[in-house]
């Protein structure tokens, strides 16, 4: 298992295991060739990734991913219900900025994918720094309420998976 | 199999509300960024739903399990906030009323549709 074979290890299972879904179809054959794609596409592409994430703690991804799956459906029952009961214009719709703890650009792309899926925000841009997210929120108040909720409640967690 | 049935029916019309939510979102809501709410949230619950109609469907009443459901929907979550920050990023690139409202960043630079990376290469994220 050496850093030149495998490049990045955990892509190379990722790959595996997307070859079978999308096959769909769990035989010997494809078995064996969802590994040698897992084992030949990281490796034919690693020079254009020359860095890869770490995952510190992988039982930590999937209690993410289960509340992320949580907070769309409630983010969707919310939205559809200020979709029909609300009139556009009473919306308190606004910008707000959501500053950076994380630094590393994957963990970044996780958490402004997490938001554009979740209550009521999307998000819009990155500063150029790379230290703040444009967020626009769709119904809100207070928007120091609503970034402290970003910062624990997603941002605290893919600290503690990636950094 | 009627059970399983009406569980695949109750799915689907579930599934189709919220799509039909979305779209009206779409529709009725009156600027560009409050628009983008509808479609990027609604329907990943709409479609989800229908995927986990089909994914019912095919294992308990066709008895033939199929799992392509699953990859729809990883691309569906990794495509939709791409999309949204895309279109987000055009429209604040247009609208001057839009970049003069938007808020500081609170550091140095702007933000990165408007302004470029710090020439020092600050910007640069770590990776470990």
């Amino acid at each position: 298992m050496s850093a030149r074979l495998f490049p990045h290890p955990l892509l190379s299972i990722t790959v595996a295991i997307v070859w079978l879904l999308l096959v769909n179809d769990i035989t010997a054959g494809q078995v064996v060739l969802g590994l040698f794609l897992g084992w030949a596409i990281p490796k034919l592409t690693s020079a254009y990734w020359p860095d890869r994430p770490l995952i510190r703690r992988p039982g930590k991804v999937i209690a993410y991913a289960f509340i992320v799956l949580m907070d769309i459906v409630i983010s969707n029952i919310q939205v559809a219900y200020w979709v029909l009961y609300r009139r556009g214009p009473s919306l308190r719709s606004r910008f707000v900025t959501v500053p950076l703890d994380l630094t590393n650009a994957e963990a970044i792309t996780t958490l402004a994918g997490t938001i554009t899926m979740t209550p009521g925000t999307v998000s819009a841009d990155l500063s150029a720094d790379g230290k703040a997210l444009l967020v626009h929120c769709l119904e809100t108040d207070d928007a120091e309420a609503t970034v402290a909720q970003i910062k624990d409640r997603y941002e605290r967690r893919l600290k503690e998976i990636f950094e | 199999m009627a059970i399983f049935e009406t569980l695949v029916a109750l799915l689907i019309v579930i599934g189709a509300f919220f799509l039909f939510v979305g779209s009206l979102g779409l529709a009725k809501l009156p600027d560009l960024m409050r628009r983008l709410h509808g479609p990027t949230k609604a329907t990943t619950l709409g479609i989800g739903a229908l995927l986990i109609a089909s994914m019912f469907y095919f294992a308990l009443i066709e008895g033939d399990p199929s799992i392509h459901e699953l990859l729809i929907t990883l691309f569906l979550f990794l495509t939709a906030p791409v999309t949204a920050q895309m279109i987000a990023k055009a429209y604040i690139l247009r609208s001057q009323q839009t970049q003069n409202a938007l808020p500081p960043t609170g550091g140095r630079t702007g933000w990165a549709t408007l302004d470029p990376a710090p020439a020092d290469g600050s910007a640069e994220t770590s990776r470990d």
